[in-house]
C-alpha cells in the first residue's frame, strides 16, 4: 500500500505543475492592475507605473514566471502584493474558520443525511420517503446565499437567538466559537445534505434488494441490525466517494458562505484576492486548494480497502 | 417558540455573550467599514479607507475646521516672516508617539519632505518650496521660493494631509512602505489583533493630549472616549445591515443609499450626515483622443447631461441629492460658485448634436468603461449611455469590474486598443473645494489624472489662484476659472449628493467631519 501511496503523491507533482502554469498565465492575461488598485482614486498615471515597476509587474511575463517558480521550488508561496506579508502566513491565519466550518458542514450533513437516506430506502414509496426526498429537491434547489439570508433574518433578526456574522477562535471562546458556526453550517450544509441523503437512498436501495439481506432477514435479524451492519455498511463505498466529492465542491460553497456571514476564512481570502488581482495571493491558495484536493482524493481512495476487503492497493 | 429555542441553545452551550464581554462591548465601537484595510502607509497610497486609518492614530500639524478654515492641531501655532516666504512652526509641548518618545520637529519635517514627494498637493507645495528646516526641537521654518498663498491649506487638507511619523519612520523613501505604524494620534494601531479582511483594532491612546478647543469638523480637542474601536468588513451589504439592526456592530459607515428608507424606519438606529459637502458625482473624457479632445464634444456632453436623471437612479431619495449643482467646487463650499454653468442647467440635445459634428464626431463608436460591481458607478454610467444615445451617439459600452477599469482608465492607448472615452467616478469633501486640491480639475495635461485633461490657460489661473493668500482678491480669480472650466470642462459633474452613516441610537457625538471619524463618540 505503501507504494502505491508514493506513486499517488508523485503522480501530484505534475498535476500541481500544470495547476501552477494555468494560474499563473490565466492571472496575467485576464485584464485589471494590482498598481492601479494600491495607488488609490487619485493617483496619476506616473504613480502608477511607478509603483507596477517596483512590483516588477513591468518585467515579461517569462521573467515574472521564472522568479516564482523559482519562490515556489525553494517552498515559498510569495508575498502579497498589499499587505506585504507571506501567502503561507496569510493562508494559515484563514485554515482554522475554513476548516472549521468544514468540518461542522460535513459532520452536519453526515449526521442528517445519512440516517434519512436510510430511512428513505427503508420505506420506499411511503409518505417518509416522498417527503424526505421533495425536502432534499427544495435544499438543492435553494441557493446557499438565500438560505443564509433567511436564517439570519429567523434566528439572528426576529429570534434573536444567534449572531449575524463573524468568526470567534475556538481557543478565544468556544461558546462564541458555537454560536459563530450555526448558521454557517446550516446554510451550506443543507445543500450537502439533500446530496448525500439522496446517493444514500439510491445506494441503499440498491444494496436492499441483495440476496445476502433477504437471508439475513430471513435469519430473523433485528431490522436495524439488517439495515445498519449489512446494508450500510456494503453501500458505504458510494457514499464515501461522495462525502469525498462534497469535500471538493464545499470549496465553492465556502467562498459564499464565508462572504454571507463575513466568515474570515480561505474563501474570503481568494474572493478579496481576485478583486484586487493580488496576484501571488490567488496562485498561493490555488495551489493549496489543489493540494488540498488530490490528498482528499487518495485519502477516499485509501477509505475504500477499509470499507470493502475486496479493495486492495 | 422562542423560549423553546432559547433553552435547546442553552442546552448545547450556546448561551449568550457573558457580563464581561458585554462590559467590553460598552466600551467598543464596532464599525463596518467600506473597505478592506490592506495597505498602512497613507503616503504610499491615496485609498480612503487608509486615510481613514491615518486619522485614527496619526496627528497632523493643521486641520480644517468647519467653516474650511486651517487650525493649529499638533501646532501651537506660526508666525509669517521675510514679507511671506517664511512660515515658523512651532509644535505644543508634550506630544508623544505612541512608542513614548516625543514628538520633535525633526519628525515634523521628515514627515513632510516624505508626504510632500508623493502627495499631488505636496508636490505643489514642493515646488514653491526652498528648504524645510529645524530651528530648534520644537520650531521648524518652510521657506518658500515665492510667496504662496496655499501653505497652511495644504498642511490642513482633510484627504490625504501630511501625518507625523517618528523621524526614523519618515525616512523610509517614499516609494516604500512603511512597515511601522506608530503615530501620535488619539487611538493606537494594535497589530496583533489585525486580521486583514475581516477585523482591524485600534485602542485608546491613554497619553494622547488633545486641544483645549471644542472638536470643530477636523480640528480641536480630539477625545477618545471609547476603549476600543474595532474595524470590521463586511463585504455583503445585506449582513452588514442585518449586523447593525441586531445591534452586533454600532456604526455602518456607508450605507447603500437605497438601504436608507429601510434605516430611518427603525427607530433603533439613525442616519446622521457627516459630510456637509458631500459627493460630487463626475463623467471624465479621454482629452487625449477624438471626439473628445474638443472642447466642444466636451460641451455636447455636458448639454446631454440631466443632473436630475443622474440622482434619481443613483441616490433616490431627493432629501439626499440636489436637482442641480452647477459648481466645480461643490455647492455650498466657499468657492462653491456657478458661474459659467448656464447654459448646461436644462439638457439641449439639438444643441449637443450641432456641437458634436462641428468637434468632427461622425458616428464612431464611443467607448464607455461600466464597472458593473460598484452599484452606484455602474448605474450613473447606465444613465450616461442612454443620454449619449437619445443624441445619437454610437455608444460601445464595455463591461468590467472596478479593479480592470482602474488599470484600463491608466491606459493612454486609443479607445479601440485598450483605451477609452468616458468613464463614471465620484469625489468629495473639501478638498474637491479647492481649485488647486481639486485632483480630477487638475488641468496640467501629462501629469493631471487618467483622462489627462489639459488646459495650460485653466491651470495658470488656478496658480493664480493659490498664490493669492487674500480671500478677497481670490474670489474674481475663482469666478474666471470658472467660467473658464465650464468651456474647457475637465469633467462634467453629473451630481452632488450625500452619503451619510447610520449609526445605533445609543450612539452619540459623532462630528460632521467630512469623513467618518472616532473620536468625541461615546456609547451610552
Amino acid at each position: 500500500m505503501w507504494s502505491y501511496v508514493a506513486r499517488r503523491v508523485l503522480a501530484t507533482l505534475p498535476v500541481m505543475g500544470v495547476v501552477a502554469v494555468i494560474v499563473f498565465l490565466m492571472l496575467r492575461l485576464s485584464p485589471g492592475d494590482p498598481a492601479a488598485i494600491i495607488a488609490g482614486d487619485h493617483a496619476t498615471s506616473e504613480d502608477i507605473a511607478q509603483i507596477r515597476e517596483r512590483l516588477g509587474l513591468d518585467r515579461s511575463l517569462a521573467e515574472q514566471f521564472v522568479w516564482w517558480l523559482g519562490q515556489l521550488l525553494s517552498g515559498d508561496l510569495g508575498t502579497s502584493i498589499y499587505l506585504d506579508r507571506p501567502v503561507l502566513g496569510l493562508i494559515l491565519e484563514r485554515v482554522e474558520p475554513t476548516l472549521a466550518l468544514s468540518i461542522s458542514t460535513m459532520t452536519f450533513a453526515v449526521a442528517l443525511a445519512i440516517p434519512m437516506g436510510v430511512v428513505a430506502a427503508w420505506k420506499a414509496g411511503s409518505w417518509i420517503d416522498q417527503s424526505i426526498m421533495a425536502l432534499s429537491v427544495l435544499a438543492f434547489s435553494v441557493p446557499v446565499f438565500l438560505i443564509g439570508y433567511g436564517l439570519v433574518i429567523g434566528f439572528s433578526l426576529t429570534l434573536e437567538l444567534l449572531p449575524v456574522q463573524g468568526f470567534v477562535s475556538l481557543a478565544e471562546d468556544p461558546v462564541g466559537f458555537a454560536r459563530h458556526l450555526v448558521l454557517p453550517t446550516v446554510a451550506l450544509g443543507l445543500v450537502y445534505t439533500a446530496l448525500l441523503a439522496r446517493i444514500t437512498r439510491a445506494t441503499m436501495l440498491e444494496t436492499l434488494n441483495e440476496d445476502y439481506i433477504r437471508t439475513a432477514r430471513a435469519k430473523g435479524l433485528a431490522e436495524p441490525r439488517v439495515l445498519i451492519l449489512h446494508a450500510l455498511k456494503n453501500a458505504s463505498v458510494p457514499i464515501v466517494t461522495t462525502i469525498g466529492t462534497g469535500l471538493a465542491l464545499l470549496i465553492g460553497g465556502v467562498v459564499v458562505t464565508e462572504s454571507v456571514f463575513a466568515v474570515p476564512g480561505i474563501g474570503r481570502l481568494t474572493i478579496d484576492a481576485v478583486l484586487q488581482r493580488d496576484y501571488p495571493v490567488i496562485q498561493g491558495v490555488i495551489l493549496v486548494i489543489a493540494g488540498v484536493y488530490v490528498l482528499v482524493n487518495l485519502a477516499i481512495d485509501l477509505a475504500y480497502s477499509l470499507l470493502d476487503p475486496r479493495i486492495r492497493y | 417558540m422562542k423560549r423553546l429555542l432559547w433553552a435547546a441553545v442553552l442546552a448545547l452551550g450556546l448561551g449568550g455573550p457573558g457580563a464581561a464581554m458585554a462590559q467590553d462591548r460598552a466600551s467598543t465601537l464596532r464599525v463596518v467599514v467600506h473597505a478592506n484595510l490592506q495597505i498602512l502607509d497613507p503616503v504610499w497610497t491615496t485609498a480612503f479607507i487608509t486615510g481613514r486609518h491615518a486619522y485614527l492614530i496619526y496627528d497632523t500639524l493643521y486641520a480644517m475646521n468647519s467653516r474650511f478654515e486651517p487650525r493649529p492641531q499638533m501646532a501651537e501655532g506660526h508666525e509669517v516672516l521675510e514679507d511671506g516666504l517664511v512660515y515658523r512652526i512651532r509644535l505644543r509641548p508634550g506630544l508623544r508617539f505612541h512608542d513614548g518618545g516625543a514628538v520633535r520637529a525633526q519628525d515634523a519635517v521628515a514627515s513632510l519632505r516624505r508626504w510632500m514627494a508623493r502627495d499631488a498637493m505636496g508636490q505643489q507645495m514642493a515646488a514653491v518650496t526652498a528648504s524645510i528646516d529645524v530651528v530648534d526641537d520644537r520650531t521648524f521654518d518652510i521657506r518658500l521660493k515665492e510667496r504662496w498663498g496655499m501653505v497652511l491649506d495644504t498642511l490642513a487638507k482633510p484627504s490625504n494631509p501630511a501625518y507625523i511619523m517618528p523621524e526614523r519612520i519618515a525616512q523610509t523613501p517614499p516609494n516604500t512602505q512603511v512597515t511601522e505604524t506608530i503615530g501620535s494620534g488619539p487611538f493606537i494601531f494594535v497589530r496583533e489583533e489585525w486580521r486583514p479582511g475581516n477585523r482591524v483594532v485600534y485602542r485608546r491612546n491613554p497619553d494622547y493630549v488633545p486641544r483645549q478647543e471644542p472638536a470643530d469638523y477636523l480640528s480641536g480637542g480630539k477625545r477618545a472616549l471609547v476603549e476600543r474601536v474595532e474595524w470590521l468588513y463586511i463585504p455583503d451589504q445585506n449582513t452588514a445591515l442585518a449586523a447593525l439592526t441586531s445591534g452586533e456592530v454600532d456604526y455602518f459607515e456607508a450605507p447603500p443609499l437605497d438601504f436608507i428608507a429601510t434605516l430611518q424606519r427603525n427607530r433603533n438606529i439613525r442616519i446622521v450626515d457627516i459630510d456637509t459637502l458631500g459627493t460630487q458625482g463626475l463623467i471624465r473624457p479621454n482629452h487625449l483622443y477624438p471626439p473628445f479632445n474638443d472642447p466642444r464634444a466636451r460641451q455636447a456632453l455636458a448639454h446631454l447631461v440631466r443632473q436630475e436623471d443622474f440622482m434619481r437612479v443613483v441616490v433616490g431619495n431627493p432629501q439626499l441629492y440636489r436637482p442641480f449643482c452647477g459648481a466645480f467646487f461643490m455647492c455650498g463650499s466657499a468657492n462653491g460658485t456657478e458661474v459659467g454653468s448656464e447654459p448646461f442647467r436644462q439638457p439641449n440635445v439639438e444643441r449637443a448634436r450641432q456641437l458634436l459634428r462641428e468637434a468632427g464626431y461622425n458616428g464612431e463608436p464611443i467607448v464607455v468603461l461600466q464597472p458593473t460591481d460598484r452599484p452606484q458607478y455602474n448605474a450613473a454610467t447606465m444613465v450616461l449611455v442612454q443620454s449619449l444615445r437619445r443624441a445619437g451617439v454610437n455608444v460601445d459600452v464595455q463591461a468590467m469590474d472596478w479593479s480592470t477599469l482602474l488599470s484600463r482608465r491608466a491606459s493612454r492607448n486609443n479607445p479601440y486598443e485598450g483605451g477609452y472615452h468616458l468613464f463614471i467616478t465620484t469625489h468629495g469633501g473639501p478638498t474637491t473645494a479647492t481649485p488647486p486640491a481639486n485632483t480630477w480639475f487638475n488641468s496640467r495635461c501629462e501629469r493631471a489624472n487618467p483622462g489627462w485633461a489639459c488646459d495650460e490657460e485653466l491651470s495658470a489661473m488656478v496658480a493664480e489662484w493659490a498664490r493669492e493668500s487674500d480671500l478677497e482678491k481670490r474670489r474674481p480669480i475663482l469666478e474666471r476659472i470658472h467660467r473658464r472650466a465650464w468651456e474647457s470642462l475637465p469633467y462634467i459633474p453629473y451630481g452632488q449628493y450625500t452619503q451619510p452613516i447610520a449609526i445605533r441610537s445609543n450612539i452619540h457625538g459623532v462630528l460632521p467631519a467630512g469623513l467618518p471619524v472616532y473620536w468625541n463618540i461615546e456609547k451610552r
